[in-house]
């Protein structure tokens, strides 16, 4: 159970490069300082929501109920087989 | 000259106080140059003056003339029919020789549009008039050669003129004397009432005949087509002669002398249609002249308007205006940005060097006491989140602009309720459409509406790229889902459990889940799931309280910002720092319970426990609820106790919790407390400072303790004015002062509880959206679908068929129409419309004061603009 580390990294780096690094080479000019705080907001609040997202469901304590339809048509869509 | 700079959108600019002494001669076209960069604003030096008391009122009633003449010549233009181009480029105000002849060419152009106007409505009425005669003459004709039995015998009476017994009998009695006749038009919605009162006036010895013209005739005056009727009305005897006539003029209707004989009458009708024609050719040039002259003066129209406009704005300004006592030189005072004050000057020097002036005008930076006005600095981007602040407040001199923070944080909120990446999509293209083709787009005037939905394109904008966003994380696309880096949740239940039960729940614990979440957003599996509403609320209501403390501390952070830049430094300590450690301890400290439960509790199998005891605490049966702990903490009780399970989630929680509890309850009475307490230490230690050192300066005691540490080295040797509250707050009593404070500690301990639960609309409208969005697809188009697909409960196809195609097309388009129409515009102005309040109420009270007033420079292009609107 738990996280696994590939999103993780590869969400909080995209985030990152967006709202720390993105920030440093916004092109001199009179709107680079709203350009930096519009650069930086939206990545911390995207990273926000997006780790919000990833933790509620990190360790599932229930599960969803479907009906024996879907759940057949899980298994053939999305794999997994069906125990006897 | 709205430029904008770095950091500009974070606080309003710096303003400074000048006087300037302009020489007399120099004053109108130094006051046009600064109109034209919009930079000052005048303050009245005369308040206490009548406007019509004031220097410059006769050059202001000129104006008022020259703007009644221009209405006056518009109007003739607009009655033309003539397009009056728009103004592309402003004309610059006219210098006083150019006044002059502006003058005489609208008093030429006025008499000679008058002069066409009259001789136009002569001709007219003239043509007119030649028109109704012809008429009547060719109806009368007409009457008289009528095969009406009646009429034979009257025309016959009539136009032989003879005498005979049977004629004389058929009008009865011995009353002698001629058939006459009379002829002429009237207005057509009179003829009832005239038919009457001729009956009535004659005791019905009056014949009359009428028929209605076919076409209307034009009002020479106004030029409205009036529909007319031509009468013939039959009488005998001069008595009945006279009184038909009053009638006549009674109805007005206008009379025409018709000759009796056929060929008299034709020989006028004749020279009628000669008369006619040659009206014609002459009203035809007529028009053509006044056209031509119409053409003329339109396409000048507008820039004599924005002349007379702006000078008129010039002279206002003026007489605002003191004269100095020798009247040597007029002075006057106003607002200037700091950065602006050598445009200031170069503005002045050239309207100077307009007239020949060699004196150089005197610029006086003023210090002063007052609040300068709040002027913030925005682009196109900016403008319409600025404008969304100035509808709650403009803020107050130099303070954070939370305007900057509101260009992502609100269409962030906005979106965390109104999630769904179809929904965003359509918002999107159709601001992407607004911003892409903005200045095709920008001339059109397509009513109220249409402009505030254009004035707010970029943040409608951002609104839907963030829409976009959420809805993917959120997996709703038109409350659908997509399964792009495959779901966790397995399928592993037996074939026997699905042939016996039609609903049955994936075990996480069981080896239902694969162990690492879907890596964007929510699984898809939830979209089909029947407890999907159960897993939503806590999801989205635990996202709702860790947003909500987040972006409250963040606004408190600000305060700090506003703290520091005041040099209010004791603040910090007396507001911020009690106010911070309040919200953090209670609510925060709830965020960091909902994280940790995340993070630490699991579903663990039977067989794991069974394994590995000590797991049995940690597993899903022992997890509490974030809620009932967090109550229990406010309400210090325990936790209750569970068999098997940990009483609290981490070792040394109950102590920590009533730590937590004790130390936020604390922070009340300092927040209460501190300030009042301080400034009344702080002023018995000015009181004796003052004793040994009595005060130069009147001011000083007035302005109390805190003006000695704020003199503002921005503002170089200047006493930096202080802001009115500040004023405000050091002239109050400690009665006052106390009285202020506990009102701002009982509303920061209530708020803070109101603000996190109100940050609960977050959960509930993006819940109601999703809902709705799942009702529509499931009631409306899922419906249609199966009856399309034909497609059995047991989910077999049978195949399409035509009728199908049929439903489905007509139920896509009523599906489309309600998407558009509540989810897209309802949902999204109700989201709107929460997102504001988030800001306004939760966000902005934590750190915006918002008692400036804004910076209203003397701008053409403002003025321009303002009574473009007002036509």
């Amino acid at each position: 159970m738990g996280a696994s580390l590939i999103p993780v990294i590869i969400f909080t780096l995209l985030w990152g490069v967006v709202g720390i690094v993105l920030p440093f080479i916004v092109p001199k000019g009179p709107n680079r300082g709203i350009f930096q705080l519009v650069l930086i907001l939206t990545a911390s609040t995207c990273w926000l929501f997006w780790l919000c997202c990833y933790m509620a469901q990190m360790n599932p304590l229930i599960g969803p109920k479907l009906s024996n339809r879907t759940l057949l048509l899980m298994s053939r869509e999305w794999g997994g087989a069906i125990p006897q | 000259m709205q430029r904008f700079r770095m950091g500009a959108m974070f606080r309003s600019e710096q303003m400074t106080l000048c006087q300037l002494f302009l020489q007399p001669e120099a004053a109108y076209t130094s006051v046009s140059a600064l109109g034209e960069m919009g930079i000052a604003q005048f303050r009245d030096m005369n308040a206490e003056v009548n406007p019509f008391m004031r220097k410059f009122v006769s050059e202001v009633r000129r104006c008022d003339e020259l703007e009644r003449k221009l209405r006056y010549i518009e109007e003739e233009v607009r009655r033309d029919d003539v397009k009056i181009p728009d103004l592309e480029e402003a004309p610059t105000a006219p210098n006083p020789r150019e006044i002059i002849d502006l003058e005489a060419h609208l008093e030429k152009t006025e008499t000679e549009m008058l002069e066409l106007s009259q001789n136009g409505v002569n001709l007219k009425s003239n043509f007119k008039e030649l028109k109704e005669m012809k008429y009547v003459l060719e109806k009368a004709q007409h009457f008289m050669s009528e095969e009406c039995d009646l009429f034979t015998a009257a025309s016959a009476f009539v136009f032989q003129q003879e005498e005979s017994d049977s004629n004389r009998a058929l009008i009865g009695g011995e009353e002698r004397g001629r058939l006459g006749f009379v002829a002429g038009v009237i207005p057509r919605d009179k003829v009832p009432g005239f038919e009457r009162m001729l009956w009535r006036v004659s005791r019905g010895n009056v014949f009359l005949r009428q028929a209605p013209l076919e076409e209307p005739l034009e009002d020479p005056a106004t030029g409205q087509p009036i529909n007319k009727t031509v009468f013939v009305a039959f009488y005998q005897g001069e008595n009945l002669k006279s009184r038909l006539k009053k009638v006549c003029t009674g109805y007005h209707a206008t009379l025409y002398t018709c000759p009796s004989s056929v060929s008299e009458r034709e020989g006028v009708v004749r020279e009628l249609r000669i008369r006619l024609e040659d009206l014609n050719v002459v009203l035809s040039q007529t028009m053509d002249h006044r056209h031509r002259v119409v053409q003329a003066v339109a396409k000048e129209l507008q820039t004599w308007k924005a002349m007379v406009r702006k000078m008129k704005a010039i002279y206002h300004t003026l007489n605002m205006f003191n004269m100095d006592v020798t009247n040597k030189c007029l002075i006057g005072e106003c607002w200037v940005p700091k950065d602006e004050l050598q445009h200031l000057r170069r503005a002045l020097e050239d309207g100077g060097k307009a007239v020949g002036s060699t004196i150089n005008p005197i610029i006086n930076i003023l210090s002063t006491t007052e609040n300068p006005p709040t002027f913030i600095r925005t682009n196109k981007f900016t403008e319409g989140f600025q404008v969304l602040i100035d509808a709650y407040a403009v803020g107050t001199y130099r303070e954070v602009n939370p305007a900057s923070f509101t260009t992502i944080t609100f269409p962030f909120l906005f979106s965390v309720m109104f999630g769904d990446l179809g929904h965003g999509i359509v918002v999107f293209l159709f601001a992407g459409w607004m911003c892409l083709f903005e200045k095709k787009l920008k001339k059109n005037k397509w009513g109220e509406i249409w402009d505030i939905f254009f004035g707010g394109r970029y943040i409608i904008l951002l609104m839907g790229i963030f829409s976009m966003y959420s809805g993917l994380l959120y997996n709703d696309i038109f409350s659908l889902s997509l399964n792009i880096f495959g779901s966790g949740w397995v399928m592993n239940i037996p074939k026997y459990n699905l042939s016996v039960e039609s609903k049955l729940a994936l075990d996480p614990a069981e080896g239902g889940y694969r162990g690492d979440p879907y890596y964007m957003g929510l699984d898809p599996v939830w979209q089909s799931a029947d407890n999907k509403i159960i897993f939503l609320n806590s999801f989205k209501m635990k996202l709702s309280i860790i947003i909500a403390v987040v972006h409250m501390v963040f606004g408190i952070c600000l305060s700090v910002v506003n703290f520091v830049h005041m040099k209010k430094y004791i603040n910090i300590l007396l507001d911020f720092v009690p106010q911070i450690i309040f919200l953090v301890l209670l609510f925060g400290y709830m965020a960091f319970m909902v994280v940790y439960k995340y993070i630490v509790f699991s579903p663990y199998s039977q067989q794991e426990i069974a394994d590995d005891p000590s797991l049995e605490p940690w597993g899903t049966r022992c997890a509490p609820s974030v809620l009932i702990t967090f109550i229990n903490m406010v309400l210090v009780s325990a936790n209750s106790k569970v068999e098997g399970c940990n009483q609290y989630m981490f070792g040394g929680q109950e102590e920590i919790q009533r730590a937590f509890l004790v130390i936020a309850l604390l922070m009340v009475p300092v927040l209460l407390l501190g300030k009042p307490i301080y400034i009344k230490m702080s002023a018995r230690r000015q009181a004796t400072h003052q004793v040994l050192k009595p005060a130069t300066n009147g001011d000083v005691s007035n302005n109390g303790i805190e003006m000695t540490g704020a003199s503002d080295p921005e503002q170089g040797g200047h006493v930096q004015p202080r802001g009115g509250q500040d004023h405000g707050e050091h002239g109050e009593s400690f009665s006052d002062v106390m009285v202020h404070q506990a009102i701002h500690t009982v509303e920061y301990v209530l708020s803070t509880v109101s603000h996190t639960a109100s940050y609960l609309r977050l959960w509930a409208l993006s819940l109601a959206h999703a809902q709705l969005s799942d009702v529509l697809w499931n009631m409306v188009f899922r419906r249609a679908i199966k009856i399309a697909g034909g497609m059995g409960t047991d989910g077999s196809f049978s195949g399409g068929n035509i009728a199908g195609g049929f439903v489905i097309y007509v139920v896509f388009a009523l599906w489309v129409c309600f998407t558009v129409a509540v989810l897209v515009l309802m949902e999204g102005l109700s989201a709107f419309l929460h997102t504001l309040r988030l800001h306004w109420v939760e966000f902005m009270s934590k750190f915006y004061t918002g008692s400036g007033y804004p910076f209203e420079p003397f701008s053409f292009k403002g003025i321009l603009k303002e009574t473009n609107s007002l036509d």
